[in-house]
């Protein structure tokens, strides 16, 4: 029982992951009719968001301290973060919290990188065949990933989560299930952060004048445009959006999960298979799949399990989207006439 | 397709057989006439070939095409282990193998079009690469990859040294007596499949694959595939069952796949997972479009490009590019150096994925179009008008 | 002697009932037309021969033979070929292609590979092919690839496309619809010609003058079943068939 939970837990920050991801494509397919292959990659340019915030605060000035020398007779070098020289006390907050408050910087970003990429590639493939679109995309996706590789090199970089949060959270001793169920507080962090987007974006949608003309250009792009509505800008605030969610989760994902150039891509196919899964361009669907996903993955790691279906655990996200294809063929949640021609 | 006569089809053939058993003469100036790279036009133009009869003609656009050649790989590598280095069975056993595993995930897949499709491949492909690198590690050796021999070390302890482990069973070659030091090399019937020899023997093959998709493409069951990709409702209710159509193209092209890995095996015994990761399915789709997918000869000359230019960036570095630019003034050259440093060396994928966004940006139908445009320049003067425009210019009103 | 019988189909949507006890018969060689309002069920019923809607209920018999639970290839080479409202073609083809493609799928069956066997080299498709397109008026474009056709051509070429295949049944789905009258005119003297083949057709249309120049039976469906069928010129005059159209009474 104890041990089912801890999986359940243990799938949580997972499957926010995969849901976040799978929401911002979901927008974009929905409303614009795109299948963007890089979204992944947009993923992965918000956790180098949050990285290339860390170094920035961290940067260090050195001041020689002529009074002592090394034990090769220079002098000592002081290094200091310039945040902390400069703000004392709250440069080391800073340094300490740079992974949250990297996310004020991660969303003007990547809604700059949104607006930017829906303006420059993207309008100009609403009308050619998906097969363009995921091969423009897919492009897209190698250039932005060797960019950074250029710039970051190629190994994973680790980020660590604020001092306060680096420690396990006893939720067994919480809930009276026993000692056994700690769970570190980031993913708790972020599990409840995912949701959190999760609800902005849907209240956005449901409540705001501008999500309802969204919600109505996800069942009828044209007859939307022919309404009077300027569909087109209201597209590219989508886009936006979408990569800020993306970028969002990826930043936050850091400390979990160092990020390499290459994550995006690893979370880009699995965050596809979850919007199959959940049925295309259903965002109730994308959510459910990516949180259900997430948890039976971590279900499949459980060696119990491994030690039945050896394995499983690499394969176990794969298996069940061929699954449901075949057996429900719009997914989870899918809307007939989506994707079906 | 009906327009093309059976003798320019002939022509068509022998200009390419002479095109690609001459390479190794007439590549020679622009510094590709050697085996090795060759080798890898000829092995990559059978993959692309193999990829056009199922994207190319139907339209479905399979992300998990590397599974089948790096099936094709592991294949051959266990024959090679087992029974003998000859090529001819281990190339024979991976057509079987890739055939039997893509009639499997095709039988699956097929069930879906369009982008369930793509991400149903994508999807075992994924399965097939990471089932190799963990459970299957007795039958793939896993990170290191399957060998031959390989080096372990024996004796163990503070002097060990690595030796070649013999552990190989060859049973055909050591009944036949046949025994070899240090690492086999593949051979055909005692020819060593290295260096043109090497080439030679996928240059044929790369003729007869390239045969067998142009017979198929003037085919009845060519035909049929382009009528699935044109309008897979209609020929429905002309009285054709789409499914074993294109399960048969699907096959077929996961054939040609295994047979390009097992020959990736044939040049150099061993094989690895990476071969089956999503990238390498990316590569073999750009280099179908960016030759022109559809087209005969548009996805072999997309893989001899981008093999071709693969190999001339990944060889620079940055030295030869100070050298290069050494005729600037000292700012600009460090300028023009750091910038194109970005795109060669480490940087091919860069300059690769720059070109597949250019491709099918401004060039969606390949180089192969591209030639009939800039070819359409010149006999521009015989353009048939539109004929759809007669009957509506009566239609003024009753 | 009816080629195709249908007897008490139903057919619901959820709540709605498209199709309720309707029994038609419908003769070997007429033309029949199928006439009706607007949400009458035409189109289901026309849906159910053709395999793409099953009814809840009833018979589908066709020269003898149930067409229920038959997929749409199966009750083609049964020889009933469809007409599509909007023309559906082989779009990025040449006429000639076209008209090749259903041709091969009559004379090879449901699967054939040979890879000895150029469609080139088969003169007998070929010339068929050609011969069918001169028909219909459209041999001077044979290596024209369709997308640019007008609506019109794009029509012709459908038929010819089922003519090559010598179904036993033609449906036509409202072969008019959204053409000009310049093009209606041609489609009605095609379909003249081609009733000289004696090829069994079953009309869907809401012109009355394609319906009347062409028809020699007329059946009308309304809410779901037939509430008159018979030769035009009694149809003409039928009460019921003018209550059923309310407004438009004149016909």
């Amino acid at each position: 029982m104890d041990a089912i939970f801890l999986q359940i837990l243990n799938g949580l920050d997972k499957g926010g992951a995969y849901a976040l991801i799978a929401l911002g494509l979901t927008l974009a397919f929905g409303t614009l009719g795109v299948v963007n292959f890089a979204h992944g990659a947009l993923f992965m340019l918000g956790a180098f968001c949050a990285v290339a915030f860390n170094k920035l605060v961290s940067l260090q000035q050195i001041v020689l301290d002529p009074t002592k020398t090394t034990a090769w007779g220079t002098p000592l070098e002081i290094k200091t973060p310039y945040v902390e020289a400069w703000f004392g006390d709250f440069g080391t907050f800073l340094i300490n919290y740079s992974v949250p408050f990297s996310i004020l910087v991660t969303i003007p970003i990547m809604l700059i990188i949104g607006i930017v990429m829906e303006r420059g590639l993207i309008r100009h493939f609403y009308n050619r065949p998906h097969a363009d679109q995921i091969l423009v995309t897919f492009g897209l996706a190698i250039v932005l990933e060797e960019i950074i590789k250029h710039f970051f090199g190629a190994n994973p970089i680790p980020q660590s989560a604020p001092d306060i949060v680096s420690g396990s959270a006893n939720i067994g001793l919480w809930l009276g299930m026993g000692e056994a169920i700690v769970y570190p507080w980031w993913r708790l962090v972020y599990f409840a952060f995912s949701a959190v987007v999760i609800f902005a974006v849907f209240a956005f949608l449901q409540f705001t004048t501008y999500g309802m003309v969204v919600r109505a250009g996800m069942f009828d792009r044209h007859t939307v445009g022919l309404l009077g509505i300027n569909i087109q800008k209201r597209f590219t605030v989508i886009f936006g959006l979408a990569a800020v969610v993306a970028g969002m989760a990826g930043a936050m994902y850091t400390p979990i999960y160092p990020p390499d150039y290459a994550i995006g891509m690893q979370f880009l196919v699995l965050s596809f298979v979850v919007v199959v899964v959940g049925g295309m361009g259903s965002l109730g669907g994308a959510v459910t799949a990516g949180f259900l996903l997430g948890i039976l993955q971590s279900f499949a790691s459980m060696n119990e399990i491994k030690s039945i279906f050896p394995g499983i655990d690499q394969i176990i996200i794969y298996l069940v989207a061929v699954i449901i294809l075949l057996t429900l063929p719009r997914g989870l949640l899918g809307r007939k006439g989506v994707m079906e021609d | 397709m009906l327009g093309k006569s059976a003798r320019s089809d002939w022509l068509l053939l022998i200009i390419f057989s002479i095109v690609v058993l001459t390479a190794p003469i007439t590549l020679a100036p622009i510094g590709a006439g050697y085996p090795d790279l060759l080798q890898k036009f000829a092995i990559f133009g059978i993959f692309a070939i193999g990829f056009n009869i199922l994207f190319g003609l139907t339209g479905y656009l399979s992300f998990g095409h590397a599974a089948f050649l790096g099936v094709g790989s592991y294949a051959s590598v266990w024959v090679f282990k087992l029974f003998t280095m000859n090529v001819i069975p281990a190339v024979l056993f991976s057509l079987i193998v890739a055939g039997v595993f893509a009639l499997v995930i095709g039988y699956v897949s097929l069930r879906r079009s369009g982008i369930y499709f793509s991400i149903i491949t994508l999807a075992f492909a994924q399965m097939s690469y990471n089932l190799a690198y963990s459970v299957l590690t007795p039958l793939t050796n896993g990170e290191t990859g399957l060998q031959v021999r390989h080096l372990a070390p024996v004796d163990r302890g503070p002097d060990y040294v690595l030796k070649l482990v013999n552990e190989d069973l060859r049973w055909v070659d050591q009944a036949l007596g046949i025994v070899e030091d240090g690492i086999p090399i593949t051979n055909l019937f005692g020819m060593k499949m290295s260096g043109y020899p090497g080439f030679y023997f996928s240059a044929v093959l790369l003729i007869i694959a390239f045969f067998i998709a142009l017979r198929i493409s003037r085919s009845n069951f060519g035909m049929m595939l382009r009528a699935i990709k044109s309008n897979q409702n209609r020929l429905n209710y002309t009285g054709i069952n789409t499914r074993p159509y294109l399960l048969a193209a699907f096959v077929i092209s996961g054939m040609y796949a295994g047979l390009a890995g097992s020959l990736m095996a044939v040049t150099d015994p061993l094989a690895g997972a990476e071969r089956m990761q999503w990238t390498a399915s990316g590569e073999i789709v750009l280099m179908t479009i960016l030759g022109g997918a559809g087209t005969m000869l548009g996805p072999f000359l997309g893989a001899a490009l981008i093999k071709y230019f693969e190999n001339i960036f990944s060889s620079i570095n940055e030295n030869i590019l100070q050298t290069t630019f050494s005729f600037l003034p000292e700012p600009l050259q460090e300028l023009f150096v750091t910038v194109t440093s970005l795109f060669v060396g480490p940087g091919w994928p860069l300059t690769m994925g720059l070109l597949f966004m250019l491709i099918v940006i401004f060039l969606p139908g390949g180089l192969m179009q591209g030639f009939s445009k800039i070819g359409g320049l010149f006999r521009r003067e015989k353009k048939p008008q539109s004929q759809s425009e007669k009957p509506q210019a009566q239609d003024g009103g009753p | 002697m009816a080629i195709l019988e249908v007897k008490d189909v139903n057919k619901n949507f959820g709540g709605l009932r498209a199709l309720h006890s309707l029994n038609l018969d419908v003769e070997e060689g007429s033309v029949h037309a199928i006439i009706g309002p607007n949400g009458a069920g035409k189109s289901t019923l026309l849906n159910c021969f053709v395999g793409r809607l099953t009814p809840d209920s009833g018979t589908v018999m066709f020269n003898g033979k149930s067409l229920l639970g038959l997929k749409p290839h199966q009750i083609n080479q049964a020889g009933v070929a469809r007409v599509f409202q909007t023309p559906e073609i082989f779009d990025d083809l040449s006429l000639l292609d076209n008209v090749v493609i259903p041709a091969l799928a009559k004379a090879d069956g449901a699967f054939k590979l040979n890879l000895w066997q150029a469609v080139r080299n088969r003169s007998e498709v070929r010339d068929e092919a050609e011969s069918i397109l001169e028909d219909v008026g459209l041999a001077d474009q044979k290596s024209t690839i369709c997308s640019s056709l007008s609506r019109g051509d794009k029509r012709r070429l459908e038929m010819a496309m089922c003519l090559i295949q010598h179904p036993k049944l033609l449906l036509l789905d409202e072969p008019t619809a959204g053409m000009s009258r310049y093009d209606t005119n041609n489609t009605i003297d095609l379909l003249k010609k081609i009733g000289e083949r004696g090829i069994t057709k079953i009309i869907i249309e809401h012109d009355m003058n394609v319906v009347f120049s062409l028809a020699t039976t007329i059946s009308v469906l309304a809410r779901g079943t037939i509430i008159a069928s018979g030769n035009p010129a009694d149809i003409k005059n039928d009460s019921r068939v003018k209550e059923a159209y309310l407004g438009s009474a004149e016909i």
